[in-house]
């Protein structure tokens, strides 16, 4: 198998708490993933933990050394009164590439109004970001994320308060991205967008419960339609249950410890 | 057309120094505030202001009154202190606002008592307040190479100081570095006319009102530099003709103009920064 992202083994601390425990996985080339879990689970943390390339406080983190990377984080983490324009909000997306020197050449800009026009944000261009409502805002670091030709994406709970048509929009995109063989990991609560589009599912709460195809994940009960936003249920047999319960109490002391 | 406004320039050398100073000021301070207001990090730019004054004063109780000594304490107590505040505020659990004061308070009276054990009060209220009669040519070239430092770095990072203002999911440790490393050259810069307690004053207050008067961060750059010329212009005008300090006339201009842009961006109902 062609692995572009493997962890082996991997712990984060926060202070004293385990926001991550043991987790092992194999992200393939071309493969696009969602990860699932409860709130609290460790999934933008693992996220964050890839896309800023750092190192775990236990384990290790193999990351393809043609991998360039795009994230998207929640949108809670972006400043979105910072002054500055839609069309120039993409083109941020070029820095990485041009660095801090070079213009932005024309070619590009039109490459950036290309994308905004994909994502449906047409006449906008030259409006501050702070403009935006919350699905447009999500369009815009999509099409950020179109110019900056990565090849591994990140993409943190993408249809957070968005409606089904822009998820509908925006999850074409992502089908183009997977299409185009990119490799793609994204945090997501739907479970019913994960069973329609994603092939491969990984499911975790403070560890890694299961990795594999979706519908083998829905088999063994891993990702259950009982509860919705993609809650944990227990599994069969008495010892997930066990498991289960204890991870689902050491992620409530995870986040009662990061509200304090 | 009044000689009386333009007289003072020509007549005392210590006024032409206090405006250079302040127009350089204007110039790498202002730029510098415009990201400390866009970062939401005036609170830090406070504490750090604050900071430096244990090694000015260091170095003012064993060298005196004198220039060099007082700029290479104020930058080392400032990065001790800004290596101390993000200590204090990863591994205590204390939240930022109350590390930050922790130490800016701590370090004011620190300080205070050095001072006051080398000097008179009258050199206390230089240290806190500023005194346009303290800079001589030796704090003008220090001010200039900080202005050359501020400038260049600012340009040729502007678009990773962009990105690291905004989007957090690319943060970048050595800008951040490098941001504070600026932060405090520039208040030591500062502090030479405006003293600690308002040498964030010049560097900040232009670049909110700037803020409030534009939502575009190509036009609040350069609009907050001339806000800063035009405040120190009008605030040493003030500070000759009714003596008065010069540091707290310019800030005070500062000030009311910043109220006028809040006040005018809260008519245009439009989102205060």
């Amino acid at each position: 198998m062609n692995s572009f992202v493997s962890l082996d083994n991997i712990s984060v601390k926060f202070r004293n708490n385990f926001a991550i425990r043991n987790i092992s996985g194999t992200f393939n080339k071309g493969s696009l993933t969602a990860i699932a879990g409860p709130n609290g689970a460790g999934k933008s943390t693992l996220l964050r933990l890839i896309a800023e390339r750092r190192c775990p406080t236990e384990g290790s983190v193999f990351i393809d050394n043609e991998a360039v990377i795009g994230y998207l984080p929640q949108a809670s983490f972006m400043d979105r009164t910072f002054p500055i324009s839609v069309l120039q909000t993409v083109c941020t997306g070029f820095w990485r590439s041009i660095g801090n020197m070079r213009a932005v050449s024309d070619a590009k800009i039109e490459l950036a109004r290309n994308a905004l026009r994909k994502v449906g944000l047409v006449g906008v261009e030259d409006r501050q970001i702070s403009e935006l409502s919350g699905g447009q805002f999500q369009r815009l670091l999509f099409a950020r994320l179109i110019v900056q030709k990565a090849n591994l994406i990140l993409l943190d709970e993408p249809f957070a308060s968005i409606d089904a048509f822009t998820t509908e929009r925006l999850m074409r995109i992502i089908l183009d991205w997977h299409s185009e063989g990119k490799t793609i990991i994204c945090v997501l609560h739907d479970l019913l967008l994960i069973q329609k589009y994603f092939p491969d599912s990984f499911v975790m709460a403070g560890t890694c419960l299961g990795q594999g195809h979706t519908h083998k994940m829905l088999e063994d009960k891993l990702l259950s339609f009982d509860l919705d936003m993609a809650e944990l249920c227990a599994g069969e047999d008495g010892k997930l249950h066990d498991k289960h319960m204890s991870y689902n109490r050491s992620v409530d002391l995870n986040r009662y410890k990061c509200n304090g | 057309m009044d000689n009386n406004l333009i007289t003072p320039f020509f007549e005392y050398a210590f006024m032409r120094r206090a405006l250079a100073a302040c127009l350089i000021l204007s110039l790498s301070g202002t730029l510098l505030g415009v990201f400390i207001t866009l970062k939401r990090m005036t609170l830090v730019g406070d504490a750090v202001s604050h900071a430096v004054l244990p090694g000015i004063a260091a170095a003012f109780f064993l060298f005196g009154f004198a220039v060099l000594p007082m700029a290479m304490g104020g930058i080392f107590a400032g990065i001790i202190v800004a290596v101390l505040a993000v200590l204090l505020i990863r591994f205590s659990s204390l939240k930022t606002d109350a590390a930050l004061a922790v130490i800016y308070l701590s370090s004011l009276a620190i300080g205070v008592v050095l001072i006051s054990l080398g000097g008179t009060s009258v050199d206390l209220s230089h240290f806190l307040v500023g005194d346009i009669l303290a800079v001589d040519d030796t704090s003008l070239i220090l001010m200039s190479l900080t202005a050359v430092i501020t400038v260049f770095v600012l340009a040729v990072f502007y678009r990773s100081f962009i990105i690291q203002s905004f989007d957090d999911g690319q943060k970048n440790t050595t800008i951040e570095m490098l941001f504070y490393a600026l932060l405090i050259i520039n208040l030591i810069s500062s502090f030479f006319v405006f003293g600690t307690l308002m040498g964030l004053g010049i560097i900040l207050l232009p670049a909110i009102t700037a803020r409030c008067l534009s939502n575009d961060i190509d036009t609040i750059l350069p609009l907050s530099v001339m806000i800063a010329v035009v405040s120190s212009v009008i605030g040493l005008e003030i500070s000759y003709h009714f003596e008065v300090p010069a540091g707290a006339c310019i800030v005070l201009i500062a000030g009311i103009s910043c109220f006028f842009a809040v006040f005018y961006e809260m008519l245009s109902k439009k989102r205060i920064c």
